[in-house]
């Protein structure tokens, strides 16, 4: 049975859903396609590094890049081969990501024979797991963050937490899916409930987590009775399954966390804060797979949706495959003014083609008509975004001070806790394009934030070397004064009665040396009386002067020849 | 009318005074301005500002004997930073200084290096290693682009390059809203 | 699905300007057709103007002609114009407001102030006589006789015809230390049930249009509450001694056009929602304090400007805590 949620969270938008159209037909198989061009980055973190070589025959599930294990804790990914085939390009080719980045990619042409690697095998015993065993299986398979941003979920399934007293005692599973045209998570519970309690199961006994809450959109009905029959009465004592209404973006992790639980993650901080850790529920998914089957992450169900789209379902799409091929086989038809979306209407990414591959974090291929665009009209300060903002942000003021790159004003009002969720864009009347203003205004602060360590790194090193400099100075000083007398005890020259002006010389020589090398920051501002005694020392050196001859007595109003030349 | 003049001649007297006490019993302790404007300054020690070093030349800014507007590595965002610090008006970049470029470090053409040790002595941030009459190479992580060590190369060895992009950095730009966008942004 | 607000600005003006007609409506009942042709000129002035500046100003024409607040803005300040004004009062205070009021800050969405109480402020203190002749209610002039008044600004026996405005009347009448019914019997004509005659039901139809305003989500809640709960509020706790009920204060003069319409102009308002509570509270309090004991019959205009001044430091510090903030 399931429960509903007590608690809500501020602002948010019920949109329309259009679910239905892509919920008619069961999740069909995308054929294996020719090419498989498989990004390196499909991840947060650090690109994974290849390592197999252009001409290497590859099987499928074989690991084809990764940047070293998972003992130093690298924010990184591996990746597998999708399908059998042969290894015939590592290039750059565009990646699907906001910024028309391109990345490199290791292309595979497929043999059509979809061979499995010998090295897939099911996990002994999975329910007996600990925490690192789980997380090297996690690791080795791949697995990031199937909801939408690609964190790698070894890093995040630890009970290792920042704060030592708290331990992790509830794992939430986000089956939310809030935004439209989405439904790719929804198909999968319905056709595949029992696995994710399964991979529930194993999560939990490796973290030893008491409890489990499932959070899912009450508009989706068949999926919350496939999971309740899903429930035995042994794992429904662990599990809960708790409706939350629908209302866009309760999907977010901070905004479902309190809906669910009533707690809101203090800003800066992690959920596992708070003794939680949240997961989505095809990442779940691909943890049950990888130890009942054996299987690393190497496809994803994806939703084909949208407008000129003959047959929209959801599709279970190899990682690799172009989005072009997707969307033919779905019945496409292409047009002009028509937008390619990866994502949902609300966050997903514009994409000038369907020439992009399929990739870990794509949930969802969306086509939509071109409405006509208007320019946008200044703010006229309705407040209807601060009205809808899940982040209990002033949307309104992050616009202007964004506009005015006023940096302090806007961490100030927190622009850091913006989710770019995009319901301030949605209600704008003036349909200003607020979540790209806020983009930019993150970047410059990162930026400035990057520019100014740099400076700072090149201070220290400049302040460095003028006290290397004026040390080097006071030793040579010193070395050619021991010099100098050593010669005129050689040759015999009576220096006993200046020998003592010397040592006194030579001991405020030696103080001055101390006093840099206790403090040596700031040597630039060197006393007066430091700078005149280091101008004499240059100046007998110049001029090479017979120690007898100096006359101590008038030493202050001795003018120095040549300057210091740091 | 008498009374009038001394009223307000007591009223300016009491106020003087309790200002003047407010000023200086809670005086606010900042920073001397000297260090807040080198804080500012992009660290480059290219010396373009005619001043030979990033902190001289926020020493003259703060005695008043430069312009905020003579540093062209740290461009109109140094301007604009130093202005709002200051008080003052910003102004473009004086061209007399140089022009604002993309960040670039040096390359010391090995084949032709001497090994004289000149670029060394010249770099403000010891961003070449090397000694005498041994390979030069720069470090480029360390360069900040001031290209002092070019003059004093006797042979020419040393080459600007465009600094690599690091990958991680985005640039993202500021939307296209013309009828946002008052004329004075531009 | 939700009840989102309009989605674009040209809308949201529209929705404004429907808001608007059963006011007027109820003007013209009870006071003929100056108010209509007022209304005429300060929109036409208005359009004229705009395009002016946005030509001087080098900016395209169409998208900001378009969004409407400027009709919005002349509709305003025409309603606040005594019924028997002259054209060139209305043009005078039209262009005013949006050259100076609106244009000279920036344009739509960078005024400071609220445009329509600028031009008001400037007729009220350089033309006071012209902003004093009133018609009587249920006067019955023709359209003709309002024309001609238009233009040229005589009428025949303009003088049995105008007189001061209730909240007039009560002001100099409570001056002279006489109390508010003691006027109310002196002066039948110009008092209906509890306010001034006319002005009731025009404050009515203002209040249903505002309401209408509301659940369409052109305006928010905060502002016509906070004002109108502080203006009763300020009446109620001064009532015995200054004889001006609450009921009254409410339904007379501009309150309700300023609750609805003219306090509840986004550019110009706080924008965070308690920010808006203390802005309208504001506004009610010196709208209360001028009617009162300052120098004019309606502070309504003086207490939207004064609030616009604070707004920006009152959206500072009551902004609100974001997700997770301590």
């Amino acid at each position: 049975m399931s429960l509903f949620a007590k608690y809500k969270f501020n602002g948010g938008l019920k949109l329309a859903g259009h679910k239905k159209i892509s919920m008619q037909e069961k999740i069909a198989d995308a054929t294996i396609p020719a090419q498989l061009i498989v990004p390196l980055q499909q991840h947060i973190g650090r690109v994974a590094k290849p390592i197999v070589n252009i001409g290497d025959k590859v099987l499928k599930g074989q690991c084809i890049a990764c940047l070293g294990d998972n003992k130093n804790n690298t924010v990184t990914a591996a990746i597998h081969a999708p399908s059998s085939g042969e290894v015939i390009a590592i290039e750059q080719h565009v990646i699907p990501s906001m910024l028309k980045q391109t990345g490199d990619c290791i292309t595979i042409k497929t043999d059509g024979k979809d061979t499995w690697h010998n090295d897939i095998n099911p996990i002994n015993d999975p329910l007996s797991l600990d925490n690192d065993s789980l997380k090297q299986i996690i690791f080795e398979a791949g697995i990031v963050g199937l909801g939408g941003a690609g964190f790698p979920t070894h890093l995040k399934l630890t009970t290792k937490n920042s704060n030592k007293e708290k331990p992790i005692d509830t794992l939430i599973i986000n089956a939310a899916e809030c935004e439209p045209y989405i439904t790719c998570d929804a198909a999968l519970i319905q056709e595949q409930a029992t696995r994710i309690i399964q991979g529930i199961q194993f999560i939990q006994h490796a973290l030893k987590i008491k409890k489990c809450i499932i959070g899912i959109e009450d508009n989706k009905p068949q999926a919350i009775k496939a999971l309740e029959l899903a429930l035995d009465d042994k794992t429904q004592e662990q599990i809960e399954i708790t409706q939350v209404p629908t209302r866009y973006p309760a999907g977010g992790e901070k905004q479902l966390i309190q809906v669910l639980t009533g707690k809101q993650i203090p800003i800066n901080k992690l959920p596992r804060d708070l003794g939680m850790i949240c997961h989505n529920v095809a990442t779940t998914y691909a943890v049950a797979n990888a130890i009942l089957d054996g299987t690393p992450l190497i496809e994803r169900i994806v939703t084909v949706t949208g407008d000129n789209i003959e047959h929209p379902k959801n599709m279970r799409v190899l990682f690799g495959t172009l989005m072009s091929e997707v969307l033919n086989s779905c019945g496409y038809t292409e047009s002009n003014n028509q937008d390619i979306i990866m994502g949902g209407p609300m966050m997903g990414i514009h994409l000038d083609s369907a020439n992009y591959p399929v990739i870990k974090t794509t949930n969802c291929i969306l086509v939509k008509n071109n409405k006509t665009k208007t320019d946008p009209l200044p703010c006229i300060r309705c407040g209807e975004c601060a009205r809808v903002c899940p982040a209990n942000l002033l949307p309104q003021q992050l616009f202007w001070y964004s506009r005015s790159k006023d940096y302090d004003r806007l961490q100030e009002h927190q622009i850091f806790s913006c989710i770019e969720c995009g319901c301030c864009d949605y209600v704008c009347p003036s349909h200003i394009p607020l979540v790209q203003f806020y983009r930019f205004a993150k970047n410059e602060i990162w930026t400035q934030e990057s520019d100014k360590k740099i400076s700072d790194h090149a201070r220290e090193r400049h302040e460095y070397r003028q006290y290397r400099l004026e040390r080097k100075k006071a030793e040579d000083a010193e070395r050619k004064a021991k010099k100098k007398a050593l010669l005129n005890k050689k040759q015999g020259i009576d220096t006993s009665a200046d020998d003592a002006k010397k040592s006194a010389i030579e001991a405020a020589l030696q103080r001055v040396k101390e006093k840099q090398t206790a403090v040596p920051k700031n040597t630039s501002h060197l006393t007066v009386e430091q700078q005149k005694k280091i101008k004499e020392v240059d100046r007998r050196r110049s001029n090479k002067i017979n120690p007898a001859a100096i006359d101590t007595t008038t030493k202050n109003t001795i003018k120095p020849k040549d300057d210091n030349n740091g | 009318m008498l009374t009038a003049i001394i009223a307000l001649s007591v009223l300016a007297v009491v106020f003087g005074l309790l200002l003047g006490f407010a000023a200086i019993r809670y005086k606010v302790k900042t920073n001397p301005v000297v260090d807040q404007i080198d804080a500012l300054l992009p660290q480059t020690q290219c010396g373009q500002c005619t001043y030979p070093g990033c902190r001289p030349y926020a020493e003259a800014i703060a005695a008043d004997e430069a312009d905020i507007n003579q540093c062209p590595p740290g461009g109109q965002t140094t301007i604009l930073a130093l202005a709002d610090l200051l008080g003052k008006d910003p102004k473009p970049l004086n061209d007399e200084h140089g022009e604002h470029a993309e960040k670039t470090v040096v390359y010391i053409d090995e084949n032709v290096c001497i090994g004289c040790t000149l670029c060394i002595q010249a770099c403000p941030v010891d961003a070449i290693l090397g000694a005498a009459k041994l390979m030069h190479t720069v470090i480029a992580s360390e360069c900040t682009g001031c290209d002092l060590c070019i003059p004093p190369c006797p042979v020419d060895c040393i080459h600007i390059i465009p600094a690599v992009e690091d990958t991680k950095k985005i640039s993202v730009k500021l939307p296209i809203a013309p009828l946002l966008i008052n004329e004075s942004d531009q | 699905m939700d009840n989102i607000a309009p989605s674009s600005v040209t809308r949201m003006m529209l929705n404004v300007f429907y808001a608007l007609i059963p006011g007027i409506i109820a003007y013209v009942v009870f006071f003929g057709w100056g108010i209509v042709l007022n209304i005429l000129v300060a929109i036409i002035t208005a359009l004229v103007t705009e395009i002016f500046m946005l030509q001087l100003r080098k900016r395209p024409i169409k998208p900001f002609i378009m969004d409407g607040s400027a009709v919005i803005t002349a509709m305003l300040l025409a309603l606040a114009l005594p019924n028997l004004a002259p054209w060139w009062l209305t043009f005078i205070g039209v262009s005013f407001a949006i050259i100076v009021g609106k244009h000279l800050y920036g344009g739509l969405g960078y005024n400071p102030f609220n445009p329509a109480m600028i031009g008001y402020v400037l007729l009220l203190i350089s033309f006071p006589l012209e902003m004093t002749v009133w018609l009587q209610p249920d006067s019955n002039i023709s359209f003709s006789q309002n024309l001609n008044y238009l233009l040229h600004s005589t009428l025949n026996n303009i003088d049995a015809m105008t007189m001061a405005t209730t909240m007039d009347t009560v002001k100099t009448q409570s001056g002279l230390g006489l109390s508010f019914t003691t006027i109310q019997s002196n002066y039948p004509t110009v008092f209906g049930q509890f306010a001034g005659e006319g002005w009731e039901w025009i404050n009515l139809m203002f209040l249903l249009g505002g309401l209408w305003l509301l659940f369409r989500r052109v305006i928010n809640w905060q502002i016509p509450t906070a004002f109108l709960v502080s203006l009763a509020i300020m009446a109620l706790i001064f009532y015995p001694s200054t004889d001006t009920s609450p009921m009254y204060h409410l339904f007379s003069g501009a309150t309700m056009l300023c609750a609805f319409f003219i306090a509840t102009d986004p550019v110009t308002a706080s924008t965070t929602p308690n920010g808006r509570l203390i802005y309208a509270a504001g506004i009610g309090i010196f709208a209360y304090i001028i009617r009162t004991w300052g120098g004019y019959p309606d502070g309504i205009a003086f207490g939207v400007l004064l609030m616009n001044m604070a707004a920006p430091m009152i959206d500072y510090y009551t902004r609100p805590k974001a997700f997770g903030e301590s």
